[in-house]
């Protein structure tokens, strides 16, 4: 069905996001939901009482299963490929994008890693174009692939860059 | 965010520590006077508060002359230490007495050139020079302030310089392609949704009054109209105030623009440097058929909406044909009014179901054309090579439906096309071919030293490319300086 022609990679596959990205996920829900959890919770129960505290932690389990099914979903979308030209960006399971990002249209590359991230080795890398709205943003990349990309997104750019 | 865009992004660096060349120049003398204004204000309103709980007028005095004191002597070391003058190709501009600074403004990035006379400054002679690089949210070096005649000069040698030629050259001579008589401008702020709203709401409340006339309740009603009175000012200074006296020129720097009523603008934006331009239609315009141009430029998008409202006006009003004679003056080589559209497939009717047949996109060699809305109607063209990305998105009712958005993104402005709800293989097609001829355009796109190229036109070249129309790599144009 054409429906899924929209987002097909241009070649054979997209190159994918490493799988680690999922474990890091799980854990910054799960920390995300603990916190949230307890501070909703003791809130709740020092005004509503202890039920209001089951509700709460009823409510934050209930997130933290459906977001540790939708992390896995969400990582399968994640792809990217590079081509002569441009790179392509595909991500969403709600809300599926592909972006088309043109190297000589590249003004900067970002390679950012947080704290989370280097202690699972990854890296986010983003294109940057004179345009807000391009949304080239890569996580979940191993730190090896990150540079590799960025020197060669970089090298690309600089040799189609093209003026404003 | 972290990163600050490199060399390549903006116009600026920061410039190795070296002393100020001797024949740089000051701004204007009255500088430290006009830019004070903030800070003595500042002081008597902070001042005179004390003053009123305290009621010792003679402290206030005080208080408010030391304060216009170190103002002034701040203003004239901020002054002092403040030179620019040309630095290679670049404008440069140091500034700062403890914390020097030296900014470089690249000028084959140079996206357009402004001068502001703010009332102030017109009555005291000085202008304000604005250049637009592209990269940084605001302008990146406002030259404040100026003498008039320096800050034209220093506009005609930055063109000029920009352009790849001798920057002694005097300003190019420029056609006028659209004034904007008075009475339309006039009639045009009238009909706009805010002056009629606010007149409506404000004979709302007279006529409520006159049923119910009672005179305890007097300054509550007038002060009830204030809205409708602060609605219709607003209109009044957006579309009248602003747009006095409006001057749309041609010349081979590029597009001009003259207008404004207290504080007058004008704008030079060289040849190549629009990124898309929207025709718009309000509803109560329709009648006299007229239309507002608004228009992308790389620089030009400000940090508030207010800001890129201001800069970004093409034409403020104008009949549909002088429209679209402007239009095909700053899209050389093509025509989006007469580009042939498609419309969106019938599935679109379900998230649009009034504008669903309007609903439309078009492609020629040049540009992409989208056009929508039923009663605020809009076209929208952007130049195939100022494509900086495409996008698609299929969010989870358009998937039911089958449909998805193109969206192709422009620098930022008031410019945004969305070739909304069109068939997935459709989309992707559109997508894939939009990059192709977003590749090929950018190789044959006006080049940064505009002049230089014309002047290579003119002269035949041994390769018989005197047309023009062969790639001519900007860096290839660069090295012919």
């Amino acid at each position: 069905m054409d429906q899924e022609e929209l987002f097909a990679p241009p070649g054979e596959a997209w190159q994918q996001v490493s799988r680690k990205l999922v474990d890091l996920r799980r854990l910054v829900l799960l920390i995300t939901v603990i916190v949230l959890t307890t501070v909703v919770g003791v809130v709740l129960g020092l005004i509503f009482g202890p039920p209001a505290v089951f509700i709460a932690v009823g409510a934050g389990l209930i997130a933290l299963v459906w977001g540790l099914w939708l992390i896995p979903r969400n990582w399968r979308a994640w792809g990217y490929a590079e081509r002569l030209d441009d790179l392509l960006v595909t991500h969403g399971v709600m809300y599926r994008r592909l972006t088309v990002v043109p190297y000589g249209r590249m003004q900067f590359v970002d390679v950012a890693s947080g704290p989370l991230e280097r202690r699972y080795g990854l890296a986010t890398v983003q294109l940057h174009t004179a345009s807000p709205a391009t949304d080239a943003k890569i996580p979940g990349l191993p730190a090896a692939e990150a540079a590799r990309l960025r020197d060669r997104l970089s090298a690309l750019g600089e040799a189609q860059a093209a003026g404003l | 965010m972290t990163t600050t865009p490199g060399s390549e992004a903006g116009g600026t660096k920061a410039a190795r520590v070296d002393p100020t060349p001797e024949h740089f120049r000051r701004l204007h003398p009255l500088t430290p006077l006009l830019r004070g204004w903030g800070f003595l204000a500042l002081a008597i309103g902070i001042g005179g508060q004390d003053a009123l709980r305290s009621g010792e007028m003679g402290r206030f005095g005080l208080t408010v002359l030391a304060f216009a004191v170190v103002g002034m002597i701040a203003g004239l070391l901020s002054w002092w230490f403040t030179r620019y003058g040309f630095d290679g190709d670049a404008l440069r501009i140091d500034s700062g007495m403890l914390n020097r600074r030296s900014r470089r403004v690249r000028l084959d990035r140079l996206q357009a050139v402004d001068i502001n006379r703010p009332l102030a400054g017109r009555m005291l002679g000085v202008s304000e020079l604005r250049l637009e690089v592209a990269g940084g949210g605001k302008a990146e070096a406002p030259l404040q302030y100026l003498a008039v005649d320096d800050a034209v000069r220093l506009r005609a040698e930055l063109l000029a310089r920009a352009a790849g030629i001798d920057a002694d050259t005097p300003e190019a001579p420029e056609r006028v392609v659209h004034q904007v008589p008075l009475d339309r401008l006039v009639w045009s702020t009238v009909l706009s949704g805010a002056f009629i709203t606010g007149v409506v709401f404000i004979a709302g409340i007279g006529i409520a009054f006159l049923f119910y006339r009672d005179s305890d309740v007097t300054v509550g009603v007038l002060s009830s109209m204030l809205p409708g009175v602060i609605a219709i000012g607003a209109a009044l200074w957006a579309q009248l105030g602003r747009n006095f006296a409006f001057v749309l020129a041609e010349s081979p720097d590029g597009y001009r623009i003259r207008k404004g009523l207290l504080d007058t603008q004008h704008q030079t934006v060289p040849p190549g440097r629009v990124q898309g331009v929207a025709m718009r239609q309000p509803l109560l315009w329709r009648g006299k058929g007229w239309v507002r141009l608004d228009v992308d430029v790389a620089g030009y998008s400000g940090e508030s909406s207010d800001d890129s409202q201001r800069t970004s006006t093409l034409l403020p009003v104008a009949t549909y044909e002088e429209a679209a004679e402007v239009l095909r003056h700053v899209l050389p080589g093509s025509d989006p009014l007469s580009v042939p559209l498609t419309h969106a497939p019938r599935p679109a009717r379900w998230l649009r179901p009034f504008g669903w047949k309007k609903l439309a996109y078009g492609v020629d060699d040049h540009v992409v054309v989208v056009r929508e809305g039923v009663l605020y109607r809009n076209l929208t063209t952007v130049p195939h090579a100022k494509t900086q990305s495409v996008r698609i998105v299929q969010g989870p009712v358009q998937r039911r439906l089958g449909l998805a958005s193109v969206h192709i993104d422009t620098t930022p402005g008031p410019v945004d096309a969305v070739i909304a709800h069109r068939l997935p293989d459709e989309a992707r097609a559109i997508a894939e071919e939009q990059a192709e001829r977003a590749r090929l355009a950018r190789k044959t796109d006006v080049p940064e030293q505009w002049m230089a190229r014309y002047r290579q036109q003119s002269a035949p070249r041994p390769d018989g490319h005197a047309d023009g129309d062969g790639p001519p790599a900007a860096s290839s144009e660069r090295d012919q300086e």
